[in-house]
């Protein structure tokens, strides 16, 4: 039994990268904005989070890097999809191919670097009960900050007021544009939003997941997020959900080769990615749901006044 | 040497999302445009008397992967401090195994490249293709199995290094269960799985080895789970026939042992490292050059595989803890496979259902390992796709 509690442990940690991507995405993409960069936003923050934790041996001043080299080129994004009209997928794809190339060529002297000594966390008390302890509370504080922040979204999206307008840019923006609010501010806003989550999603990985940076590192999580937040139907829960079933399937996976049964590896590979596609896509098998869910305007620009 | 290598240009397409992959996968075939990087330092200057001879390598992934190509670089820059201004070399990165290979090599050979190197597998047809085309330029194709009047292929003797890492590994796991995170099962790494499960049967017969393939040659993530279940299910000495860190970045936080592969990982991980199995392709890059350079390069029909007695393959930086004995007995194997007097692969060895495959006394021949496809008494499961034959 204790290898399931360890199964669950290292199936935490291992959602909680797409968890924090998909989520970010997710707000993105409420407020009708869809970017296609998530994989290279995550790169360059992966790089940008393991530089200055190189430098600074400050893991929080990592992140902050992270999540700043996420915004900065999600603004950059928004800029150019929201007032400049451009199309969103095309700008997305180029924001992933720039972000690949680009963190490869800042990443060159680093690839060799090391950080210092990784830091064990524990839950005072809870950490030392037997079995669960080592499961649910000697995890990575931004382990929890994932879950959490599915929580607060799940509050902030469907409760708030400030969730509301949010979601409204999303369904219509011109009758959001005709009540007053600045619709392309709003849009912008998410859209950093969502890029400083991928990018701390990014930092996590270079930082505390795989503490390492080589080119291409994140390999295919940002596109996985990017499946996450469509297949859990743009819900939090859901999106939750898919993200620990992807690393829950990916671990368990791996441990039935462990254990040497006697299934093909080719056909193992492919489970993780066909079961969080089955078991999302029944959870949301009416298809009225998943239009219900679909914020009405994704991916269509918006020209205030036409 | 199958499949050879690196598949990193389709990272994008293990995301399962078709569209999107799709298009990552052509830009990458399109972004790192073919120009010749890296002037050799050296050959600023013109050469006042003779020409320098031009000497390209087409690498298929980046130099900065800190794994495969990282390695080739390395002996390119060895080749270029041996030679100096008799030589000028350049590279190219990220050229795919497709058909943009041969318009890469194609250049290479215009731009008067008179030797050149392709150090993937996937390189052999297209190189195949233009050596027909330019009988005045040598080639050589890394890991392939073919060779034309000026192509000859290369390759290393990776098992070997396994094999010591698996003597220390036998010695020092507490829980005689060992782990193996594998790329692709290609002969090629299940033979480095068997030579390092056997290397640790020859000093304590009790390990059995665990293998979780991760179906990639460079995807750290995976890496990183993979090695995770593999310690979850036991396992407290790790190896790794994948191209990044990971696995002994994640034996180092949970605090247990595992090996550097192709190349020096002992800053990675200092306290879980035990030792690296290291490709050094720099004997055979400044002995090829040399040949060149003296006008005695001569094709051969089968590849030439380099091993610890070319100085091509080594175990590196043993950690501290690693008694004497052990290091004692691997120096012993160093000499004797210099000298011809050790044989990694000599019978009687079983598969692990128990047939005998290579009989008591017989060593195995280079056709031999080149098929393995089979697991050695002691590693669990059966090989992915082992059965057809």
């Amino acid at each position: 039994m204790d290898s399931y509690a360890l199964l669950v442990a290292a199936t935490l940690s291992a959602g909680t990268v797409l968890a924090l991507a998909s989520l970010g995405l997710l707000v993105n993409e409420k407020a009708g904005i869809v970017n296609l960069g998530a994989e290279g936003m995550m790169l360059c923050a992966a790089i940008a989070g393991f530089a200055t934790v190189v430098h600074t041996g400050n893991d929080w001043l990592g992140f902050a890097a992270g999540m700043a080299a996420g915004a900065v080129l999600a603004a950059a994004f928004g800029a150019l999809t929201i007032w400049l009209n451009t199309n969103q997928y095309a700008t997305g794809l180029a924001l992933s191919l720039f972000g690949a190339g680009f963190s490869a060529f800042v990443g060159i002297g680093y690839v060799q670097e090391k950080l210092p000594p990784r830091p064990q966390f524990s839950v005072p008390v809870l950490g030392d009960t037997p079995l669960l302890g080592p499961a649910l509370f000697q995890q990575h504080p931004l382990v929890y900050f994932a879950i959490a922040l599915a929580a607060w979204l799940i509050w902030f999206l469907y409760r708030s007021r400030a969730g509301l307008v949010l979601r409204s840019v999303g369904e219509s923006p011109s009758s959001a544009h005709a009540l007053g609010y600045p619709v392309r501010w709003i849009r912008l806003a998410a859209v950093i939003a969502g890029g400083a989550l991928c990018g701390l999603a990014g930092a996590y990985l270079s930082v505390i997941y795989t503490p390492l940076w080589i080119e291409g590192m994140v390999a295919g999580k940002g596109w996985i997020a990017l499946a996450l937040t469509t297949f859990g139907t743009w819900r939090p829960a859901r999106v939750l959900l898919g993200a620990y079933l992807f690393g829950g399937v990916t671990m368990l996976q791996f441990h039935l080769q462990g254990t040497g049964i006697d299934v093909p590896s080719q056909f193992l590979t492919m489970l993780p990615y066909l079961a969080t596609i089955l078991v999302l896509a029944l959870i949301s098998r009416n298809p009225a749901w998943i239009r219900v869910n679909m914020p009405a305007s994704l991916g269509k620009p918006f020209y205030p006044g036409s | 040497m199958d499949l050879k290598k690196r598949s990193m240009l389709k990272l994008g397409t293990l995301s399962a999302l078709a569209a999107a992959a799709a298009v990552v996968g052509c830009s990458k075939t399109e972004a790192p445009a073919p120009t010749a990087a890296a002037p050799a330092a050296s050959a600023a200057a013109p050469a006042p008397k003779a020409e320098p001879l031009k000497v390209a390598f087409a690498y298929v992934g980046p130099v900065g992967d800190g794994g495969w190509t990282f390695a080739h670089d390395n002996g390119r820059k060895a080749v270029e401090k041996e030679f100096g201004d008799k030589i000028k070399t350049s590279f190219v990165e990220n050229v795919p195994e497709s058909a943009d290979a041969e318009r890469v090599l194609r250049d290479m050979v215009g731009q008067g490249n008179k030797l050149v190197f392709g150090t993937t597998f996937g390189y052999m047809e297209p190189m195949l293709k233009v050596a027909k085309d330019h009988a005045d330029v040598k080639f050589e194709h890394a890991t392939g199995y073919k060779s034309a009047e000026n192509l000859r292929a290369y390759d290393s003797r990776t098992y070997e290094g396994a094999y010591m890492a698996g003597v220390v590994a036998g010695k020092m796991t507490k829980t005689n269960t060992l782990g193996v995170v594998g790329s692709i099962p290609i002969p090629e790494v299940v033979r480095n799985i068997n030579s390092f499960t056997l290397g640790a049967q020859s000093v304590n017969p009790k390990v059995k080895t665990k293998v979780v393939w991760v179906g990639d040659w460079f995807n750290p993530p995976k890496e990183t789970e993979a090695a995770t279940s593999l310690i979850n299910g036991g396992a407290d000495v790790l190896m790794q026939n994948t191209d990044s860190s990971a696995v002994l970045q994640t034996a180092e936080k949970m605090g247990k042992r595992a090996f550097g592969w192709d190349s020096d990982m002992s800053s990675y991980g200092p306290k879980a490292h035990l030792g690296s199995a290291v490709i050094n392709w720099a004997p055979y890059y400044v002995s090829t050059v040399r040949e060149a350079l003296e006008g005695k390069w001569k094709t051969s029909p089968t590849k030439l595989w380099w091993g610890v007695k070319e100085g091509a393959i080594d175990f590196v930086s043993p950690a501290a803890d690693v008694p004497d004995e052990t290091k004692k007995r691997l120096d012993e194997i160093k000499a004797g496979l210099k000298d011809g007097s050790f044989v990694i692969w000599k019978g009687p060895i079983a598969d692990n259902a128990g047939k005998e495959v290579l009989a008591k006394d017989k060593a195995a021949d280079d056709a031999f390992l080149g098929g393995i496809n089979f697991y050695v008494k002691g590693v669990e499961g059966k090989v992915p796709g082992g059965d057809k034959k």
